[in-house]
């Protein structure tokens, strides 16, 4: 059997990318148009390609750059509640007395060093992701995969730090209860 | 009720300085607070834990997601 081609291998990582794509635009269309983007770059230029071994890495790299693009172009779009979005505040949700103070500690999640190794944690991590309303999503995703800063995300977005800091204040704490709910309870309960 | 105390914060407002701190550098006076209430309960310290682990898994999802041999199709 012969090795595949550069190209091949390239363009057999296309649903792994359109994973990462979808989970971050929300949007079937753009995230294939980033995704061909890149296939289409990283064949163009083989040669920036230095080490095999480590293709996705590369083309992953490459992908965030093209999502940036994106998220850049759609602008106001990326931001637009479609009215899936909920305006109600997790922290409400929590186990608050009347007077602030809390009713019962938090559940303590332990060391999860182990549980962060752990594949089917990082696949209900990213359902979790993927539950989150899409502006939520896309916002969050921008801090913690794309690693964007809060005031550059504000610039590409013309978003107030205000409107921001709201959409992941609810975005965190929503992946805080899911994590909980699907993971840490039922870990301890089996 | 108006805080008499200017450092003091109820669990409420601690837990959203805990989520906040994620994204934005605190001011001065809410961190003294943060680490005022954090000294005195026992609960905030709990959830700031778990605030800490979702940002350790975070970081490895991200590293994750450029390194997962399987599942390409």
């Amino acid at each position: 059997m012969s090795s595949p081609t550069f190209e091949q291998e390239v363009a057999e990582s296309r649903a792994y990318l359109m994973k990462f794509a979808r989970l971050q635009l929300r949007n079937e269309s753009w995230a294939e148009d980033a995704v061909s983007e890149t296939v289409l770059a990283a064949i163009a230029k083989p040669q920036a390609f230095e080490r095999r071994a480590q293709l996705r890495t590369w083309l992953v790299g490459i992908l965030k750059h093209k999502i940036v693009d994106a998220l850049r172009q759609h602008g106001r779009e990326v931001t637009l509640s479609q009215g899936e979005d909920d305006e109600a505040d997790p922290l409400d949700y929590l186990p608050f007395k009347a007077d602030g103070h809390f009713a019962e500690r938090p559940a303590d999640w332990g060391n999860p060093e182990q549980d962060l190794d752990n594949r089917q944690f990082m696949r209900i991590l990213e359902a979790c992701t993927e539950k989150l309303p899409p502006v939520q999503g896309r916002l969050f995703l921008m801090r913690e995969w794309l690693e964007m800063g809060s005031e550059e995300i504000c610039k590409e977005l013309s978003l107030t730090p205000t409107n921001l800091y709201v959409q992941l204040h609810r975005a965190r704490l929503r992946l805080r209860e899911c994590l909980e709910l699907n993971w840490f309870a039922r870990r301890d309960a089996a | 009720m108006k805080p008499i105390y200017p450092l003091r914060r109820t669990c409420k407002e601690v837990t959203a300085l805990v989520i906040a701190r994620e994204d934005r550098e605190l001011p001065r006076l809410e961190r003294w607070a943060l680490r005022l209430h954090m000294a005195m309960c026992q609960a905030c310290p709990t959830f700031e834990r778990q605030v800490l682990t979702m940002r350790q898994a975070m970081g490895r999802w991200r590293h994750y997601s450029e390194e997962d041999p399987g599942e390409a199709s």
